[in-house]
């Protein structure tokens, strides 16, 4: 058996089945009675109700998968996917940030850098990994290391996992803004394949600034949000505990997003989400990661910028000439909507 | 009457540029300065490029007095005018965002937070984008993203340096990830027209935070500001959260900004268009032409 899960309040149903199930199994093995059977029966009856209730997920609930504490994290799918993983540290202005990591790896042989937000499992971790709320140095490394890939012919693989940039006085002073502004522009010209994809939590401009990709992933119960619904809930509705129906409103969910065009792709993940079956999920990201790079092989530096560029132009949804399309607007706004 | 007639009737009366009272005060014929206190004539303190004359206090001001402020008149040619927002996500928060929207566009004539075009400043062209605080805090949706981007296209395109002149409370939540985007789509155009060796200012304006300040308020090959104006990409109460401390008084300036090395220069807005001027006529040598 893998190690006890934490289960988020939506799985207190199972808790009882599995309950039951531990009973049976041991009374089987104190009686010798076959349960085989019953145990059969109840294990279909937890694997059929976690998949109801995972199927099902609120956008609120979602966030609470993507935040799982033992949800796979950047490294452990680094760990996972990577032969000959050697860290590379440090922005060369004077820091290394914890939170935001990146090295050389191989994927199915092929040299790439991977990068990504880095989040702990437990207190400890998380105060070294500052919550995975990187720094400007963070970002700033980033981008040495993005632009070392260019230069070398290495594709970036992107992990974001962030609940957003870290908000701080220092961060100020050194420059959170231009660190991502700066991220933001340059990913634009590099020559390399640029795959990104949203493991955890993709927050705000903190996670958009490794996030400018050729091909935008994302798992299944990973979020991606323009502000944290607790943020949005106190500014909008002047009321913290409405974030889950900011959740529900900012359309944060693999689906939306894809259907905003986006998300290019959306990872399924095993019942009960990625932190039930970490191989399976990692399993899951390498198929995809690689027909992807496999189909951007074949396009030039130039080619990649251009098409880069092309998938982020397109993203946007106004009205043209309002006036003639006064009539149509009403059917606009209720397809966006339902679509 | 119906949004439609509203903007038909608008379309026949809005070209001219007139001087316009700063929003944050009333119609009178008098004006009282919020820092000093100071009771001046509206039409001096317009004069003025609504500046208080003794105590140097910069009122905010609309996109519309800006442009006269900046460009020759005249010179001022909008693009992309009838641009609007729709509501992608049917977002509805203690109010319709479609509803937020209206208002905005029958309180100031806007259609969205930003007006784009092209003019001259003391006879050189340029590419403008000037965001409008007052059109639900100058966020940044899909149509201030669609329409800036427009507008360094068209300056790439032309040879043309580009100014936006910063004022913002950030990405526009109401539209979601859209909104996000955006501040990609612009530092992509951003990234095509620096390739092309062609000269970016923006100058920021009281206040320029948020997805604006992580993205093109920063990426200006020089970034000019106001004096006094909030300058930053978290907000100060976020940090004092985060800190459980004070911050200092002058935190998120321009000046702060400035002595931490973001800013190029502060630039009184009553020197703004002959400073700029002399910027576009010092990157104008033939050297700097495009290869
Ligand atoms: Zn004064």
């Amino acid at each position: 058996m893998a190690p006890r899960r934490l289960l988020l309040d939506f799985e207190k149903p199972l808790v009882d089945l599995e309950e039951q199930i531990e009973q049976i199994r041991q009374l089987a093995r104190d009686s010798e009675v076959d349960v085989s059977q019953q145990l059969l029966q109840l294990e279909t009856l937890a694997t059929r109700r976690r998949e109801e209730i995972f199927s099902s997920l609120t956008p609120a609930q979602k966030i609470q998968v993507a935040r799982h504490p033992q949800r796979p994290s950047c490294l452990d799918y680094i760990q996972l996917l990577s032969d000959d993983w050697i860290e590379l540290h440090g922005d060369r202005s004077g820091s290394d940030d914890q939170a935001l990591v990146g090295g050389l790896g191989r994927l199915d042989g092929r040299a790439v850098l991977f990068i990504g937000h880095q989040k702990g499992r437990d207190t400890k971790e998380n105060v070294a990994r500052n919550f995975g709320m990187a720094s400007p140095g963070g970002y700033r490394k980033a981008l040495r290391l993005m632009q070392h890939a260019s230069r070398f012919q290495l594709p970036v693989i992107s992990f974001i996992d962030t609940p957003g940039a870290y908000a701080g006085l220092k961060a100020e002073e050194l420059g959170q803004g231009e660190a991502i502004a700066v991220n933001l522009r340059e990913m634009f010209a590099l020559e390399v394949p640029v795959i990104a994809t949203v493991i955890g939590e993709g927050g705000s401009g903190g996670a958009l600034g490794i996030g400018v990709a050729d091909r935008l992933m994302m798992f299944e119960h990973s979020v991606y949000t323009v502000a944290s619904p607790e943020a949005c809930a106190s500014i909008l509705w002047r009321d913290a505990a409405k974030a889950s129906t900011a959740a529900e409103a900012l359309k944060i969910t693999a689906r939306d997003l894809s259907q905003l065009g986006i998300v290019d792709r959306v990872l399924g993940e095993p019942s009960g989400g990625n932190h039930w079956a970490p191989l399976q999920a990692a399993d899951t990201l390498r198929t995809a990661l690689c027909e992807e790079l496999n189909q951007l092989a074949s396009l030039s530096g130039q080619e990649l910028r251009d098409q880069r560029y092309s998938k982020y132009r397109r993203i946007g949804r106004y009205l043209e000439h309002p006036e003639m399309e006064a009539a149509a607007t009403s059917d606009t706004l209720e397809s966006s909507a339902s679509a | 009457m119906s949004l439609l007639d509203w903007f038909a009737d608008r379309r026949k009366t809005a070209p001219a540029l007139r001087p316009t009272p700063e929003p944050d005060e009333g119609d009178g014929l008098w004006s009282k300065c919020p820092e000093c206190g100071e009771v001046v004539y509206r039409k001096d303190l317009i004069a003025n490029a609504s500046v208080c004359a003794s105590c140097g206090y910069h009122h905010r001001i609309h996109s519309e007095e800006r442009l006269r402020i900046l460009l020759d008149p005249g010179s001022f040619i909008p693009v992309d005018g009838e641009l609007s927002p729709t509501d992608p996500l049917a977002f509805k928060d203690r109010r319709a965002y479609a509803d937020r929207l209206r208002d905005s566009q029958r309180q100031t004539g806007l259609r969205d937070a930003v007006v784009c075009g092209t003019g001259t400043i003391e006879g050189q062209g340029i590419a403008l984008a000037v965001m409008d605080f007052r059109f639900m805090g100058g966020s940044m949706g899909s149509v201030v993203g669609e329409k800036i981007t427009r507008l360094i296209e068209t300056a790439t395109e032309q040879q043309l340096p580009v100014l936006v002149v910063c004022a913002s409370g950030g990405a526009r939540m109401q539209e979601g990830m859209l909104s996000l985007m955006q501040m990609a789509k612009i530092s992509g155009a951003l990234e095509r027209h620096r390739s092309r060796k062609l000269l970016y200012i923006p100058l920021l304006t009281h206040p320029t935070t948020g997805g604006v300040t992580a993205s093109f308020a920063m990426l200006g090959d020089l970034i000019l500001a106001e004096p006094k104006a909030l300058i930053g990409f978290a907000g100060r109460r976020v940090i004092e959260q985060t800190l459980r401390e004070k911050l200092p008084d002058n935190f998120q300036t321009a000046e702060y900004l400035q002595d931490h090395g973001f800013v190029d220069a502060i630039i009184p807005r009553t020197q703004l268009r002959s400073r700029l001027a002399s910027l576009l006529q010092m990157h104008q040598q033939p050297a700097a032409v495009s290869a």
